[in-house]
Formats: C-alpha cells, structure tokens, sequence
C-alpha cells in the first residue's frame, strides 16, 4: 500500500486486477477481464479494437467516470476505488480532462462559456477564469467564434471547444474517445494535431478510437479483445515527425 | 465549490437562454395559480354575496309572529297561523321594554283599489310611521304618515312606486282619493322604488295606518310585529324579554314565535354551506390540475437535461451541486410561474369587480397562500426527485443519454 507514496512522479496511471461487469438482460458481460496498466506521464497511447472490446468502459474507467467492481486503480499517486463519487468528482475536475465523440457541449452557453464551465464549477475567480481562457481561446484559434454557441459552430471548431474544456483546468491527462469521429478528415487532422501538441508538451493522452491510421500515430498501442488487453506495444515512431492524417 | 454568484449566473443563463422551455414551464405554472386564484376569487364573491344579501335584512330587527312553532332546520314560519291574535295593545306594550328602539305592526291583506272608475287588486300593508324608519324606507313625494301617536289615524295611505304609475300614471297622485274596498284615504306619500325585501314587493304595495287596515280586514290580530333593537348583541336577552312579556299578555301561554336574523341566516346555512365546499372544491381541483400541469412540464425539462446533468459531473461538478443547480433553477421557475399567474388572476378579478360592483370578488388569503405554497413545493419536488435521480447516475450512463440525440 505505502508503495504507491513513493512512487515517482512519472508514474501517472497504475491499474491492477482490475474487473468490470454489466448485466445485460440476463446476461453478464465482462467489460474489463483482469486489466492491469501503468502509464507513465506524457505517454502518448492509443487503445483499439472491435466494437464491444472494452475500450471505452476502460476509458470511462480511467476517467473516474466508471467505478471498477475489483482491483485498483492508482491515479496520481491516490487509488482512486474507495473514493466516495463526491471525492471522485474532485479528483476528475483537477486531473482529467474529456474529449468525446459528440462534443458534449451545453448548447445553450457560448463556446467561451463552455470551455470556462470547470473552472466556474472548481469555483475560481471570474478574473483568474478570464486571464486563463484568452491564451487557450488564442491558441485554439477561436477567437473570433468564442461568443457563438455550439450550434453555430463547425464540427471542429466544436471538437475545439471541448479540447479547450479538457485543458483548461491544465488536466495532466487527456482521455479522447474517438476524438475524430464526428469530423471529415481535414477537420479530424486539425484536432489529431492539437491533440499532439499537447502531448508533446507533456500530457499524458490517451486515445480510444477505430481509426487505424489514427490508432498508429501513438508510439505506444493497447489492443483490446473481449474485456482484455491483448497486446501492449510501444513502437519508435515519433507522431509528430509524420504529417497528420 | 462554485462561487455563490456563478451559481445564480448558471441557473439565470438556464433560464433566459432556453425560452421556450421556460416559457412552457412559466405558463404551466401561472396557469395553475391563476385558476385556483381566480375560481376561489369569483366563487368568494357569490358567497359573500349572499351573505350580505341575508345582512341587508337587518340584524337588529326581530320579528314576532302568532303561533308557536318550534324552529328545527328549514324555513322559519313565515306563513304561521297563530292560535291566539297578537293584538295592537300586545305590540305597544312591547315598546315598554327597555331595549326595544321601535315597533311596527303589521297587517297584510288584498283589497281592491279603485280611482275615478278604474280598479285594480293590490297589497294592502297596514302599518304605523316607525315601519319605514326600521325599513329604511325612503319617499320620493310626500311623507310617511301624519297622525300622531295616541291619536286616532287619518284616512291617508302611502304608495309604491310601481303602484302608483299604474293607478296614476303621468298625472298627480299627492293628494288625490283613492277608495280602497269601502274604505277612502288620500295618497299623502310615495316611496321611492326600493324592490322587494323579506317577502313584500314594497313597491306594489299601499300602505295604511294599522288601525285603519284593521278596520278594513276586519281583524284584531296582527300579522307581524317587526321589533328594532338598540344593541344588536343583545338579540337573546330581548328576545327572551318579549317572549316573557307577551306570555304575561297571555294568560301564561307562550304563542307567539320570534324570528331572530340569526334563525334566518342558519336557515340559509345549508345554502352558504355548500358554496363554501363548492370554493373549497373548485380550488383542490385547480390545485391538482395546477400540480400535474407543474410535474409534467418539470419532468420534460429533467429529461432533456440528464446528459447535462452528467457532463457536469464529468467537469467536476458534485452531485449535491448539481442537485443545487437544479433546484434553484425550479424554484426560480416556480416563484415567477406562481407570482405571474397571480397578479393576471388579480387583475382579471379587478376587471370583475369593476364590471359587476355589486360582487365582492376577492381570493381569500388561504387559496391564493396555498395555490402559491403548493405550486412552488409541486415544482421543486418534482424536478428535485428526477435531479436526485440523475445525480446519482454514474455520470457515463448519463452521458449516453445524449448519444440518442
């Protein structure tokens, strides 16, 4: 128990034993079969495999948004399992940050709004939150759509928002979930390359996706089959030394 | 935590920013208290309505009938035939009792009028001066009667007002003769058109020194004595002090029947009895359809937020501040919803009383506390039970509730 304090700081994600079952009708399904994992901070890793593997219950998991029902999971240095969800919701808000598929914006706020909402929920100042969003809004090259809402945003530029939303609370990881998925290629190669850049300034970002082309960009690849990881890979490619997409 | 302010800032952009939702949830909820403030206001109305129809009567006066009649319920005996006359020395001994302001015989009879060839049936009330004192009766020509008390009365008789365009139409009637049966008097008053009250169409009548219609009916017995009393209070002592008075009379029998405003007014009982359960009735129903309305429209918007309600809680956000959210968010909703319904129902009750001022419209203090109190608890309970619901979802199930989308 005391090993996981004297970890090093490197050692962002530890997962051992861990299980996941859900009841489907009056079948169980074996979500997660006996994952065990440890990333190290900055890793860049990209999880695949057929619909129904687990990638993204193994997401949602790593995410704190899925409580594991054996095993344990150690993120930054705290196993996050006993956790009560209030704590859990905490620990999200200040390590984590979510990229989905669909976005997940709240349609009704602006994407300023949008990407401001954890720190207005982490309760800082509005002029701390102000002085935050200009560089991120700048770097995402919103600044001119900021005052629009979701609707009347490209598909990208959404996918933008969201990734402003993830790195605003300068969340060490980056959990994507098919980040791609809902943009035309042009738009998908945008987002792969932001993705990447915050990568290479040390963010651990983990990437679920269908997408080989997508998939092999990380140096390291995790392959999933029925709940399990089947291979674990680490590659030399360098993803930002080829073009994205 | 989130600061106090982002708190309002979120719910108030939740509210603003969704305006149809708002507005269907804003109109449900007006909707509800109006048709409980306004129902109950005009239902109020009626009933205080005839409740001061039954006071105009007056509550000092009493009236004593011959005969006895045990009063159970129903009706008083209007119509009672006495065993034994109440004679006119009967009720002017009354006006010895100390208490009693004034006194009217009354004798009541049909009797044919006729002037120059022309006749007609009419409502003969023979009545001393102090009758239209305690009736408040008014004269538009003329005066009551002349005669002085203790004197004998003179041939003179008081019209209504209906009477008298009938028998005289356009021409003069003060002065003028007019034969009632066999009897002559001159008309020395009209009254000003005053309508019907306890039981008499005043303004169909003649009216006639008591003595004189005595003579005219041939009658020694009354058939009301109308008694005005100083202290309205004291309506069971004065009762019980003319009932002993007139037993004295008569030889030690008790025959006479004194109706009190009271007796009169638990006679209606039954009638404002049920237009107090009809308000009653009319606002639990509103309530309830005001309630349902409330939920409906609070589920529909829990529903469509659940995936929100997730994504919050992916960002950071607690399941007690997600629960906060919501719940400001209904009770602002509920507060203006409520607030709104009641000031249209109070301006519609306004333009009511203003068309109709005879009808005291008014909400009582209850029905519009309570329309208030249980659409603002309908709309915070109904929408804090589905928040709790989806707060307590694991914030993936909540999310994939937008997937569907």
């Amino acid at each position: 128990m005391t090993e996981a304090t004297t970890e090093t700081n490197t050692e962002a994600i530890r997962v051992r034993g861990v299980h996941r079952r859900f009841q489907l009708g009056d079948q169980t399904v074996h979500a997660l079969n006996d994952i065990n994992l440890d990333i190290t901070q900055g890793e860049y890793i990209s999880v695949m495999g057929p619909s129904g593997s687990g990638k993204s219950t193994l997401l949602n998991m790593l995410g704190l948004l899925d409580v594991p029902d054996e095993g344990q999971y150690w993120l930054a240095g705290k196993d996050t399992v006993p956790m009560s969800e209030e704590e859990r919701a905490g620990y999200r808000r200040d390590h984590i940050g979510f990229v989905f598929q669909s976005y997940h914006l709240v349609p009704r706020l602006s994407a300023r709004e949008n990407m401001e909402l954890p720190m207005m929920l982490a309760g800082i100042p509005p002029a701390e939150r102000r002085k935050r969003l200009e560089p991120v809004i700048n770097r995402l090259g919103l600044t001119e759509r900021a005052g629009h809402k979701p609707e009347q945003l490209s598909g990208g530029q959404r996918q933008r928002v969201a990734i402003g939303r993830a790195i605003i609370m300068q969340a060490p990881l980056l959990l994507a979930d098919e980040p791609t998925g809902n943009l035309d290629t042009h738009s998908g190669a945008d987002v792969v390359e932001l993705l990447e850049e915050l990568n290479a300034q040390g963010i651990t970002l983990i990437v679920v996706t269908h997408d080989m082309a997508l998939g092999q960009r990380a140096k390291r690849r995790l392959r999933m089959v029925d709940g399990a990881i089947v291979s674990d890979d680490t590659f030399a490619i360098i993803p930002s030394e080829e073009p994205a997409l | 935590m989130i600061r106090l302010q982002d708190h309002f800032t979120f719910t108030l952009r939740s509210v603003t920013r969704q305006r149809f939702r708002t507005t269907m949830q804003l109109v449900a909820m007006a909707i509800g208290v109006l048709a409980v403030v306004l129902l109950t206001g005009i239902g109020e109305g009626g009933r205080r309505f005839v409740m001061a129809e039954f006071a105009s009567l007056g509550n000092d006066v009493l009236v004593m009938l011959p005969g006895r009649k045990e009063t159970t319920g129903g009706l008083p005996p209007l119509t009672g035939e006495g065993t034994r006359d109440i004679t006119l020395n009967d009720a002017q001994s009354l006006i010895r009792i100390s208490g009693v302001e004034r006194i009217a015989p009354i004798v009541v009879g049909t009797s044919r009028l006729s002037i120059s060839g022309l006749s007609r049936d009419s409502l003969v009330l023979g009545t001393t001066q102090d009758f239209f004192n305690i009736r408040d009766l008014a004269f538009s020509q003329g005066q009551a009667f002349t005669t002085r008390q203790g004197s004998r009365s003179r041939a003179e008789c008081i019209l209504g007002a209906t009477l008298r365009d009938e028998l005289f139409g356009p021409k003069r009637a003060l002065g003028q003769w007019i034969n009632v049966a066999d009897y002559r008097c001159r008309v020395t008053g009209v009254l000003t058109d005053s309508g019907t009250g306890f039981g008499f169409d005043m303004s169909n009548a003649l009216m006639l020194p008591v003595d004189n219609a005595m003579q005219i009916f041939n009658t020694e017995g009354l058939f009301r004595v109308m008694i005005q009393i100083e202290n309205i209070d004291a309506v069971p002592a004065m009762t019980t002090a003319v009932e002993q008075q007139m037993t004295l009379r008569h030889d030690g029998q008790l025959d006479i029947t004194i109706v009190t405003p009271d007796s009169l007014l638990s006679a209606f009982n039954n009638v404002l009895l049920i237009m107090t359960f009809a308000v009653a009735g009319i606002a639990a129903i509103s309530l309830l359809v005001a309630g349902v309305l409330i939920m409906n429209m609070t589920l529909i918007g829990v529903a469509q937020r659940r995936a929100e309600i997730g994504l919050l809680k992916a960002l950071g956000a607690s399941s007690k501040e997600v629960r906060l959210l919501f719940i400001t968010e209904a009770t602002l909703l509920a507060t203006s919803g409520a607030v709104l319904g009641m000031l249209i129902a109070e301006v519609i009750l306004l333009g009511l009383r203003v068309k109709f001022p005879e009808v005291p419209f008014a909400t009582p203090v209850w029905a519009s506390a309570s329309a208030i109190g249980i659409s603002a608890v309908a709309g915070v309970l109904f929408s804090w039970i589905p928040a709790q619901k989806a707060a307590k979802l694991p914030p993936v199930l909540a999310l994939q509730a937008q997937a569907g989308k």
